[in-house]
């Protein structure tokens, strides 16, 4: 990170435990102001636990760090007024309606013209004409972007949202994403965790996390390099037995159908290509060397970890 | 940062209104269940009751009243616990809940007894609980029976009348016509309160944990005590609203009479309701989902009703049922009411209950407040 940049989320080797099991273990996140940080990680891996933590939901069992300037310990209040936290799971009040949930909220954080800012939090949202109906009865992608709005009604200059698009419709993500960036151009900070491939590439930076242990960490450019995986495509006829074949042959760590193609990727690029080359050459097949894709890299990461209490030991890498 | 901030405290309050209002179910049912529970109750419960304090007046001291005082002390329904001086310290007795039963015997009862004179023993009894005072005179008839054949040996032996050679006068204190449904309708009150408050706030609470609304709340900079007192409140609105149709019901359907201090009462009630939040927010620390809010609140009503002195008196329970009682709130809401309201008692007669209900809020009171936690963990 270059010195002259505001860090606004700084911690170094928290940890958090339920019980035996380490869920969050030894993490350190720097978030630079104005950042777009893509968290990625399987099922389980601890990323809800870490939001949790940076927002001051749980305090962390080791460790310390400080969210825009303020102590994660000893200062909760400070950074829960100034943070946006959206959660995973849908946390408004089913069983209000829609402008009672985003008053409500407006009048936690102590809003000044509080009618407005909820009329035009609204207005934003498209759901001025119904603002009566309970949040019950909206539908899943809807409740996602009312979350969100609640979330923003305080202009926090952190926010923290945890699989914001998770059952969103492909037009209204994209919505979402053109929302985030324009936020990130004024000046907020956000912590986005994710599953979606097309939303990690769009993340100025991403930290991958497993087990509870961050593997990886810097621009979304640089993932697949750090990585150190290198693809071929194979084209060609009867893709499904092909893809047999090849699997478990040497330095073939990995084999994935993309379109008409199947992606072979390995760490051990000289015996990979060897094996490629000869199968492409004894069946006549074309092939070509792929740049190392995210998709690519995030599958090979996956692969084998699954949640932190099936196995307590690091994946294999 | 301010630690309590009124308007925050009025938004959480307004909200807990509004989805009171949405739920017309459970709405319904608190205001319902006074009613039902007050006529499936009204109806008599009787139960045999044992080892009732009894003092005694003694008018007479001669070998035979000795020997109906020592018989008295080794019955089963009696527990003798001493004696008073005339009828004024009895009423007093009586009154305290020191004695359920005044046992005067008059002057010269063996000399009369001996000239066949039929001398009238007096049983001053607290009807307030008919079920206690039912078994009473058949017992005291029984006692002093076998006492005094047992005296009227050798030459008096012949002369056993046929007829009782005495008679027992029945005083019922408080109760006048040993109606059941006067003794358990204002009980009934205690019940009620202690069902509806502990179950509604513990779900209340547990209700925003399930369903994942209490981290998006705690995530705001709302402070615990505005959480808690917003959430609370609208529930003691309802304990009074359950009150006042109870205590309206009762006058209208079982003409329960109403003697004793209005502030006495409105006091012990306050102080009740507010025991019972306490519990009930404190099963909702303990408790994961609404259902295990649910079946714990229930376990706490088992008490208020078994021990008591709702179902069965309170002296004739044995002795470590009291004990546990004595822990219960109910017991002291229990007796504070029935002074109240039945035996005309002022705030003077009751500060023992206060005490109690005090004691046993201030405990539940500490360990709530440090199992509640601000944050997930
Ligand atoms: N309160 C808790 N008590 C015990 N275990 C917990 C608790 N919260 C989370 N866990 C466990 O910690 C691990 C990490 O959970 P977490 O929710 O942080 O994962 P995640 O990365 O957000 O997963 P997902 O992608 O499914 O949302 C899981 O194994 C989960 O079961
Ligand atoms: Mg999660």
């Amino acid at each position: 990170m270059t010195q002259d940049v505001e860090i606004v989320i700084d911690v170094k080797a928290i940890s958090k435990k339920f019980g035996h099991h380490t869920v969050v273990d030894n993490f350190d996140i720097r978030v630079p102001k104005g950042a777009v940080y893509g968290f990625l990680g399987p099922n389980g891996s601890g990323k809800t636990t870490t939001i949790r933590i940076l927002c001051g939901l749980l305090t962390p069992d080791a460790g310390s760090g400080t969210c825009l300037g303020f102590d994660l310990r000893t200062e909760p209040e400070e950074i829960k007024a100034r943070v946006g936290y959206m959660t995973q799971k849908f946390s408004l009040y089913q069983d209000l309606t829609i402008r009672e949930n985003l008053d409500f909220v407006a009048r936690m954080f102590s809003i000044k013209k509080r009618r407005n800012r909820v009329d035009a939090a609204l207005e934003n949202l498209g759901l001025a004409d119904r603002a009566h109906q309970l949040a019950a009865d909206l539908s899943g992608g809807w409740k996602q972007r009312l979350a969100l709005a609640a979330c923003l009604i305080h202009d926090p200059k952190l926010l923290l949202l945890d699989e914001p698009t998770a059952g969103v419709d492909p037009k209204a993500r994209r919505d979402f994403w053109n929302e985030i960036r324009r936020l990130s151009k004024q000046g907020v900070t956000v912590l986005v965790s994710t599953h979606y491939m097309d939303e990690a590439v769009q993340c100025d930076s991403i930290a991958y996390i497993a087990y509870g242990k961050k593997l990886i960490d810097g621009p979304s450019a640089s993932i697949a390099q750090q990585v150190g995986l290198t693809t071929y495509r194979l084209e060609g006829l009867h893709l499904a037995d092909l893809e047999d074949r090849i699997t478990g042959q040497p330095g073939v760590v990995q084999v994935a159908r993309f379109g008409t193609g199947i992606h072979v990727s390995g760490t051990d690029e000289a015996v990979l290509g060897k094996t490629v080359k000869k199968i492409a050459t004894a069946e006549n097949r074309r092939w070509s060397k792929q740049p190392a894709g995210l998709e690519e890299a995030f599958i090979y990461l996956m692969t084998g970890s699954n949640d932190n209490f099936a196995t307590p030991d690091r994946p294999q890498q | 940062m301010k630690w309590f901030s009124i308007s925050r405290f009025l938004a959480v309050l307004t909200k807990e209104f509004i989805q009171m209002r949405r739920d017309r179910l459970t709405f319904a049912m608190m205001i319902g269940l006074p009613i039902v529970q007050l006529l499936l109750f009204g109806f008599a419960i009787n139960a045999d009751p044992r080892n009732l304090p009894t003092m005694i007046d003694l008018g007479d001291n001669g070998p035979m009243t000795r020997a109906v005082i020592s018989a008295m002390k080794t019955s089963d329904y009696f527990k003798f616990t001493g004696y008073v001086d005339g009828l004024a310290d009895g009423e007093r007795a009586l009154r305290t809940g020191e004695a359920n039963f005044i046992v005067v015997i008059p002057p010269n009862f063996e000399r009369d007894i001996i000239r066949g004179d039929k001398p009238e023993i007096l049983l001053a009894a607290d009807a307030s609980d008919p079920a206690a005072t039912g078994g009473a005179v058949g017992a005291l008839r029984g006692i002093l029976n076998v006492v005094i054949r047992q005296n009227l040996t050798g030459a008096l032996a012949g002369n056993t009348p046929r007829a009782s050679p005495f008679s027992i006068n029945v005083q019922r204190e408080y109760n006048p016509e040993g109606r059941t449904s006067t003794n358990i309708v204002p009980g009934l009150l205690g019940i009620i309160l202690s069902m509806t408050m502990v179950m509604i706030t513990a779900v209340a609470i547990v209700k925003e944990y399930e369903q994942g609304t209490m981290e998006m709340l705690i995530a705001t900079p709302v402070r615990p005590l505005e959480v808690m007192f917003g959430k609370i409140l609208p529930y003691v609105l309802v304990g009074y609203v359950q009150t006042l149709v109870f205590l309206a019901a009762s006058f209208a359907m079982f003409d329960i009479p109403f003697t004793g201090g209005k502030l006495a009462f409105f006091i012990g009630f306050n102080l009740y309701i507010v025991v019972n939040l306490a519990l009930g927010f404190l099963i909702s620390t303990v408790a994961k989902n609404q259902m295990q809010a649910m079946q714990l609140s229930f376990f706490t009503i088992l008490p208020s009703i078994l021990l008591s002195g709702f179902m069965f008196p309170f002296a004739g329970m044995p002795g470590w049922a009291q004990f546990l009682g004595a822990g219960v709130p109910a017991t002291h809401f229990l007796r504070l009411v029935r002074k109240v309201m039945l035996k005309n008692a002022g705030i003077a007669d009751v500060t023992g209950e206060y005490m109690a209900l005090a004691t046993i809020l201030l405990v539940i009171g500490l360990i709530a407040a440090k199992r509640y936690r601000q944050t997930l963990d």
